[in-house]
């Protein structure tokens, strides 16, 4: 099986500090895959481990089957959107075109002067005088024109307003539509993601907590909602991710393998960002616990 | 690659180009008066004496402030192109995050830097060696009559090593801004580091690049002497001799048994000097001496015949003809040096910098 992205016991550390660790991860190709995550989860960490501007302190990545920015062919087969979509604020949106033909071999040149022109943009026009929006497609179009395998965004939507956010994810769209491309983009936003994404990993706390298909977290996610109870009564096969309690109910956001059969239960159907947001709780009440556990030995 | 590298310098490189433009054009206006200067003065010199010894060209003191500005460009042209294309090459794109598109396009880190550093490096190289051909073509009638271009102070505008400074200044500029991240920090270091290592170089290890030539010269009693007395201990030196466009590293006083005159020894050999609440130096310079008194006159001579009839002179220098040599020598440590600054970078960015 060929991967998008496979890391294994991936991990970078900055001095003491891990911005990301043990992260295993295997990413099929084809999917347009969202990164989600609080800010300083680690989500730019991963990204750039991916696109070979960090490399990384323990464990391995291989990206379409090769380590990231290996030679200049791997260059070419990973297009990248940092964030704050980086241009030469002095130079022309002429001038950056001119780059990415000289830079790239597999460059696109009427891909790229068409998204151009549908923007509506001079090309004349200098790239720091373009606003946050403008600034974000122009980055897209220099990525998308290098006619890459893996798109690699990093929070390419966070700066934008939001009708500039929806432009922007609707000219993604088209491209992956019309092209045999994986994406991986993060946000801090589920909400960002929900439209596009096929594909979900989430990230918190410098530690991968979950990664799957869409559609297989919807369907192994269940709210259920019933009488008070312990939660380590419930069968094995399903686990807690996070969990409310009043005197007399219990709620419980709950990973199953199975349908759920007592009949105790109400059970209810999730969303995304149900799901998502659970996660972080999740990982939040983790390092809470961790921080009481060491306050306890200190004590 | 190398199309976008100088869409990128060419803003940089136009205000150098215009800059060596309006100096050149300067230049090119007053040189040929300096020449005229300069040649009226040999013509009248040799009608009027016969000779050009002791003859004062007033070329050396004609337009004096544009030699100081001449001067000062060969000086400071280097650490300019050090601090303003070299510190900012790499850190700019660092300090506004450029780095990240960059790095990602089908071009390894490697080649985007070596083809930054290869162009705008030769452009270093180039604005520098254009700018000593200039300065050393302006200036070659006031050399002619200073004959010093050895000197420490007077070579490294000369010849070819202002090009390896503009170089290696380029370099180090790269290189800090490569290390600092940013481009100001960069800039400050860069001015800091290039003069520091140009004064080492020109006083402590251009020197040794050939072991240098030792002469042992008769001192002549009738010019050059100096005798100093400060709380009444009595010192005498004496010029060397004149030994045009050479560098002289020392000239002592020593005598057969190769002992400098001690203090001592001048207060017997010199017992009629003022003493010490007379003037505190007596000096003598060219064909006669100054003195404060006929009778201090007298016994400065007096002196003066004494010591040159026990000591000699022995002069270490490198001989004038070595010039071109030490500028090959010289060159040659520079570019070694830029080459290793850039041997670092590349490094630096493909292990450091991930």
């Amino acid at each position: 099986m060929s991967w998008v992205l496979d890391a294994q016991g991936l991990g970078k550390r900055y001095g003491r500090r891990w911005a990301l660790r043990d992260c295993d991860l295997q990413i099929p190709a084809g999917h347009v895959v969202g990164l989600v995550g609080p800010n300083g989860a680690g989500k730019t960490t991963l990204l750039h481990l991916a696109v070979g501007l960090l490399a990384p302190s323990a464990g391995s990545i291989a990206v379409l089957d090769r380590a990231p920015a290996a030679d200049a062919v791997q260059l070419a087969r990973v297009g990248f959107v940092a964030q704050d979509t980086p241009t030469y604020a002095r130079l022309s949106i002429a001038d950056h075109l001119h780059f990415g033909a000289q830079m790239n071999p597999a460059w696109d040149d009427a891909l790229a002067r068409q998204r151009i022109a549908a923007l509506d943009l001079d090309q004349g026009q200098r790239a720091g005088s373009l606003s946050g929006g403008q600034r974000a497609q122009l980055a897209l179009t220099l990525a998308v024109a290098k006619r890459p395998e893996l798109l690699v965004l990093d929070e390419p939507v966070a700066s934008l307003d939001p009708l500039a956010r929806r432009e922007f994810l609707q000219s993604l769209m088209e491209f992956v539509a019309d092209g045999d491309v994986s994406v991986v983009l993060s946000s801090h936003l589920v909400a960002d993601l929900e439209r596009v994404c096929d594909y979900v990993i989430v990230l918190v706390d410098s530690r991968l907590q979950v990664a799957g298909e869409v559609d297989d977290l919807l369907a192994s996610h269940r709210r259920l909602v019933g009488p008070r109870r312990d939660p380590g009564s419930l069968p094995s096969g399903q686990e807690v991710i996070e969990e409310s309690h009043t005197d007399r109910q219990s709620t419980m956001l709950v990973r199953c393998d199975g349908p759920v059969l007592d009949p105790a239960w109400t059970v209810e159907e999730l969303s995304l960002e149900d799901i998502v947001l659970a996660y972080m709780g999740h990982a939040d009440s983790a390092r809470r616990a961790r921080g009481r556990q060491g306050l306890e030995v200190l004590s | 690659m190398i199309a976008f590298s100088w869409r990128q310098f060419r803003t940089q490189a136009l205000i150098g180009a215009a800059g060596l433009v309006v100096l050149g054009v300067i230049l090119l206006v007053t040189g040929p008066n300096l020449v005229h200067v300069y040649n009226s003065a040999v013509a009248q010199c040799r009608a009027s004496r016969g000779g050009l010894g002791g003859c004062v060209n007033p070329v050396t003191t004609d337009d004096g402030k544009l030699q100081t500005l001449a001067l000062a460009l060969v000086l400071i042209v280097p650490v300019l192109i050090g601090m303003f294309w070299g510190a900012p090459l790499v850190a700019r794109e660092l300090e506004t995050g450029t780095f990240r598109l960059a790095w990602t396009q089908s071009v390894s880190r490697r080649r985007w830097l070596l083809v930054k550093l290869g162009l705008v490096g030769l452009a270093s190289a180039v604005v520098g060696a254009l700018l000593s051909l200039m300065v050393t073509w302006w200036f070659s009638p006031i050399d002619k009559v200073t004959a010093n271009r050895f000197s420490p102070a007077s070579f490294g505008m000369h010849g070819f090593v202002p090009a390896s400074y503009a170089l290696f200044a380029f370099a180090l500029g790269a290189t800090t801004g490569l290390l600092f991240r940013r481009t100001l920090p960069a800039m400050a270091v860069t001015l800091a580091g290039f003069i520091a290592v140009r004064v080492v170089v020109a006083e402590w290890i251009r020197p040794h690049f050939m072991s240098p030539v030792t002469e042992a010269v008769r001192l002549n009693p009738n010019s050059g002497w100096g005798i100093n007395q400060s709380s009444g201990v009595l010192s005498v030196t004496a010029n060397p001799p004149d030994l045009p466009n050479a560098l002289v590293v020392s000239a002592n006083l020593v005598n057969k048994a190769g002992r400098s005159p001690s203090a001592t020894y001048l207060q017997h050999a010199c017992p009629n000097l003022p003493g010490p609440n007379g003037p505190p130096v007596v000096q003598g310079a060219g064909q006669g001496h100054t003195a404060v008194a006929p009778s201090g006159q007298q016994a400065f001579q007096q002196c003066i015949d004494t010591v040159s009839a026990h000591f000699h002179q022995v002069v270490v220098y490198q001989p004038a003809n070595r010039f071109w040599a030490f500028q090959a020598y010289e060159t040659l440590l520079f570019v070694a040096a830029s080459a290793a600054l850039a041997g670092f970078c590349v490094w630096w960015v493909r292990r450091r910098l991930s």
